[in-house]
């Protein structure tokens, strides 16, 4: 049971999906609850297999038996496991959110929509869990494909959207392949572990830069890092409000957590020439935080604001990686699963003014938080956290980042920190201030039947995000006990 | 029991975190006087916790408490010292005070958003309280930032556009500070590998002398934005806007006393004597309180608003404590960190008269009062006590602490800081004076006073506004006679300022 956890939590959800559609057959909404409950039972299990990982270290399961790297091996430490965790909090909690809006859709649509998220969840998983760099390859597709329909239901600008990302996204896929290709000719293994031990003498060839270069831009694309971020402020504000959370929480950061994978586990990022790659992530991610940010108070929109605020905050990501100490990489992971929580939060929060009043327009939030005070207690704490005012848990990824940079002697990016978390203030407390100062103007509500402020369905996700973030800052010493081994062994 | 006991810190901080969340859920739903008891009953117990502790602390034991580790190497850790019993009293004891005038005021003067204002209150208290009991710099950062945040509901109250306006204000000055101070901190760790205050600075020689007056002051402009330290003080009197309770104990006791508190924290426990002395920081900065000392005062004779005016007597007051730690000496210590007590005292009774004048008589603009001593005698007999304290005056409590402050000067061989404090104890004169001349003269009397019989209470303040101001009246007389009454304050700041200069921190 315990070695087989890795393949369960990936295929539990994955084999939900298939039989959605078939169970929705026999009654209208058993296909959704079906996925949902096999969502929960992967959370229940990878919580299990955290609880494995602190305990032993390392885990490895071998399909069909077969000895890597001739077999496709998912292999899991105690970061994957982490990140795992993550997945399935965030897939769950949308998974219950979406529900009341498909309260229109037909059996077939509703059917369909829950298990392209199910997929989703599952190839997202996949992705964390895999050992195998073509293996990756399929669940990045996987996971492309799942969320460029997920974007496409969310209507006419959806499709255009999802269109355009479908372009851009094929586009960084291509480049991966490309690169896995590359690689593969100069080590002849697929087998991440494998590789990173052949790689090593051939680190500085042409071939091998090449394929570094493609395998950077190909998530580069996916997690949306500045310059390559163009398909993501529509897709996020256009995407079905009800996948929203996950698409603009989790989606952008599984490959961010890929990158830290190739570039740490695989490849050696003490080795000069992975160094110049990584300096250019940090150019990239530097500008991208300052530049998200200042586009971010440009907007008008509630939902393109916080798509653009996620260029930013990608960025810190980013950096964290550039960084590539051992705070720099704490702090790029911490920020994973901060921002996660964080940016599911507002969208889940975002989607409920849409769902209530159909609201997406900034100037129109006037005196909200009296009709809507749980959703906006929570988006209060989400944008202070964002914004890095303690002790929400924005707050310590940040701080980890600019350990990590002090520690490094880069002081500009420690600038580039101050900076962003004051232009990220503007454009929240100008939010703040709609919600609180501003005049209350006419609002129709779209669901008067509801007597609570948002169905329970809606409601659970925003408190649990809303306490998650709370419980990640005080908490987050235990987070860096956990995570300390599997990173200090790769940090320079 | 014990264990309990032991925690005296932790409760006293989070029993208004408790209040300001149980405010936030019921308050719309239960009646105003439930409301206002839960405010009451919490500062009750903040003060009973605080208030206990003095004769542990005074023996010398300390109070040390960690919660947990909340970053990676840093704990979250709690410590009742001489300094921080000194601020915590003052701002446990002065909650209470204002508790009640606050009640007496948002009624008296029929408010909106009195939910939203007692929680946001309570939740200052907090962040003023953490500050007090902070171990080390983060979780000192922490609360600064929480006190931060919660200051700037109440500052924009009227949600108007000019409480916008200082609204926005207010939040660029202090979180711009903080962000700055942030870096500093991650520089400080960096370097020391521990951020513990430790009396006489923990920063020892770990970084070189032109490093360190860097990042002194990267660090100090947090402090010294919230004690409206000029240049940075600009957001104080436009924060001004808010009602004045607000004003009476955030802008006078919790917010910019913890920016005080702050720099004696940096001073005393981060750097440390011998090396503010060694990199010349603090005589920089002793220059800047000086000039913040006269131009605020001189810029406070032209204000003819109530408010403005003692907006930029507090700026002024608060650079007395800043320049009294850069002064350097043990005695010119003890006399900054007694100014925390002795001008809260003496400011929260001038803002609470504002208040209630502006409450009961619509007046504003000091022009405006002639003879409001007909109607209100005891009020303005008050601020008349409170004014003259303020200018420095013997057996009121402010006498104490400036001349412990110009004492210091004198043994550090300053003459120019000495002529600067008597030079602004004279203008404080003139401008705070002339409020009380003209609220007692007879001629000209504004004509809506002249219904009132000269010196009778029928025209006086509604009682919950009256009795506060009365007693913090009564208590700066009382500690200007005899500072170390019942909370033996002036102790607790004697031995702070022995701690800072006979503890570590050696170069």
């Amino acid at each position: 049971m315990i070695q087989n956890l890795p393949a369960l939590i990936v295929f539990i959800p994955f084999f939900a999906a298939l039989l959605c559609p078939l169970l929705s057959t026999a009654s209208r909404t058993l296909g959704r609850w079906f996925v949902t409950l096999c969502t929960g039972i992967s959370l229940i299990l990878s919580f299990l297999q955290v609880g494995v990982m602190v305990k032993s270290g390392e885990a490895a399961y071998w399909f069909g038996g077969w000895i890597p790297p001739y077999g496709i091996e998912f292999s899991v430490d105690a970061l994957s496991a982490v990140v795992m965790v993550l997945i399935c909090v965030i897939g769950f909690l949308t998974m219950l959110y979406g529900m009341p809006f498909m309260k229109q859709d037909t059996k077939e649509r509703l059917s369909g929509y829950y298990a392209i998220l199910s997929l989703l969840v599952a190839s997202l998983l996949g992705m964390t869990a895999t050992g195998d760099v073509f293996n990756l390859y399929v669940f990045l597709e996987v996971s492309s494909l799942s969320g460029y329909v997920l974007i496409a239901m969310g209507g006419d600008k959806g499709i255009i959207s999802a269109f355009r990302y479908l372009l851009l996204g094929t586009i960084g896929a291509s480049f991966y392949l490309l690169g896995v290709a590359f690689i593969y000719g100069e080590t002849g293994t697929l087998n991440m572990l494998d590789m990173s031990g052949l790689v090593g003498p051939v680190l500085s060839s042409g071939t091998t830069m090449i394929a570094m270069i493609f395998i950077l831009l190909g998530f580069g694309i996916k997690m949306a890092l500045f310059p390559l971020h163009g398909w993501q402020p529509e897709a996020h504000t256009n995407a079905h409000p009800g996948a929203d959370p996950i698409i603009a929480g989790l989606m952008v950061k599984i490959p961010a957590y890929v990158l830290i994978r190739f570039f740490f586990y695989v490849f050696d990022a003490n080795v000069e020439h992975v160094r110049y790659l990584l300096i250019l992530m940090g150019i990239m991610a530097s500008v991208g935080i300052i530049y998200g940010s200042i586009k971010a108070i440009a907007q008008r929109d509630i939902r393109k604001m916080l798509a653009y605020s996620s260029v930013g905050q990608l960025g810190y990501i980013g950096l964290g990686i550039a960084i590539g100490n051992y705070y720099g990489l704490i702090g790029a992971v911490l920020h994973i699963i901060n921002h996660s929580f964080m940016k599911s939060a507002l969208f889940f929060g975002s989607g409920a003014l849409k769902y209530r009043y159909g609201l997406v327009e900034l100037d129109r939030l006037g005196q909200i938080y009296k009709k809507m005070p749980k959703t906006m207690a929570v988006m209060i704490i989400c944008a202070l956290s964002m914004i890095g005012i303690p002790p929400t848990a924005g707050f310590f990824s940040k701080w980890y980042l600019a350990l990590g940079a002090v520690n490094a002697g880069q002081y500009i990016l420690v600038a580039v920190l101050i900076v962003s978390s004051l232009l990220n203030a503007v454009y929240f407390f100008r939010f703040f201030e709609k919600i609180f100062m501003s005049e209350e103007v006419e609002r129709i509500e779209k669901h008067p039947e509801e007597t609570h402020e948002l169905p329970w369905q809606m409601m659970l996700p925003l408190i649990v995000c809303g306490i998650g973030i709370l419980i990640l800052g005080f908490c987050n010493a235990q987070f860096v006990d956990v995570l300390s081994s599997v990173i200090m062994e790769v940090a320079g | 029991m014990d264990m309990i006991l032991a925690y005296r810190p932790i409760i006293a901080i989070f029993v208004s975190t408790v209040a300001a969340a149980l405010i936030m859920l019921f308050g719309e739903k239960i009646s105003p006087n439930r409301r206002e008891s839960i405010t009451l009953g919490a500062s009750i117990i903040k003060a009973a916790c605080v208030f206990s502790m003095v004769p542990a602390v005074l023996a010398g034991e300390t109070f040390d408490i960690t919660l947990l580790e909340i970053v990676d190497g840093v704990d979250f850790a709690f410590r009742a010292d001489s300094l921080s019993m000194v601020f915590a009293c003052v701002a446990s004891g002065l909650w209470i005070v204002t508790s009640i005038y606050s009640i007496g005021y948002m009624r008296g003067h029929g408010e909106r958003n009195q939910t939203g204002y007692f929680a946001s209150f309570a939740m200052c208290l907090t962040g003023a309280m953490g500050i007090c009991f902070a171990a080390n710099l983060m979780t000192f950062f922490i609360f600064y930032e929480v006190l931060t945040v919660a200051t700037y509901p109440l500052v924009t109250h009227y949600r108007d556009e000019k409480a916008k306006k200082s609204g926005r204000k207010y939040l660029i000055y202090t979180l711009v500070s903080g962000q700055i101070f942030f870096a500093a901190m991650a520089y400080v760790y960096f370097k020391c590998g521990t951020l513990d205050f430790t009396p006489g600075g923990f920063i020892g020689n770990a970084l070189g002398f032109q490093e360190a007056a860097v990042v002194f002051f990267l660090m100090i402009l947090g402090g010294a934005v919230k004690a409206g330290v000029m240049p940075v003080h600009s957001w104080l009197p436009s924060a001004m806007v808010a009602p004045t309770p607000v004003s009476a104990l955030l802008h006078a006791v919790a917010v910019v006393k913890a920016g005080a508190f702050c720099v004696i924290r940096i001073i005393g426990y981060t750097f440390g004597p011998e090396l503010c002395k060694a990199c010349g920081a603090t005589d920089i900065m002793a220059w800047f309180a000086i000039a913040t000392i006269l131009c605020s005062s001189l810029i406070a004779i032209q204000k003819d608003n109530l408010k403005a005016r003692l907006a930029y007597s507090t700026v002024g007051q608060l650079s007395y404590i800043v320049l009294g730690t850069c002064i350097l000496t043990p005695i010119s210590v003890s006399g900054a960190v007694f100014h925390i007590v002795a001008h809260a005292f003496m400011k929260i009774t001038l803002f609470m008269c504002a208040g209630a004048i502006f409450v009961t008589t619509h007046k504003s603009e000091i022009s405006d009062m002639r003879g409001i001593g007909r109607r209100m005698p005891l009020t303005m007999t008050a601020f008349t006590t409170a004014s003259l304290g303020i200018a420095g005056l013997p057996f009121i409590v402010g006498f104490v602490s400036k001349f412990n402050i110009i004492e210091g000067a004198a043994m550090a061989g300053k003459p120019f800081f000495i002529a600067t404090l008597i030079a602004s104890a004279l203008l404080s004169l003139t401008y705070l004076i002339p409020v009380a001349y003209i609220a007692f003269t007879g001629r000209n009397i504004n004509p809506s006073f002249m219904d009132f019989q000269p010196f009778t209470l029928r025209g006086e303040a509604a009682k919950p506004m009256l009795v506060p101001i009365l007693l913090t009246a009564g208590i700066s007389i009382a500690l200007g006679l005899y500072p170390d009454l019942g909370l033996y304050l002036y102790t607790f700041a004697e031995k702070a300022a022995a701690a800072i200069f006979e503890g570590g921190g050696t170069l």
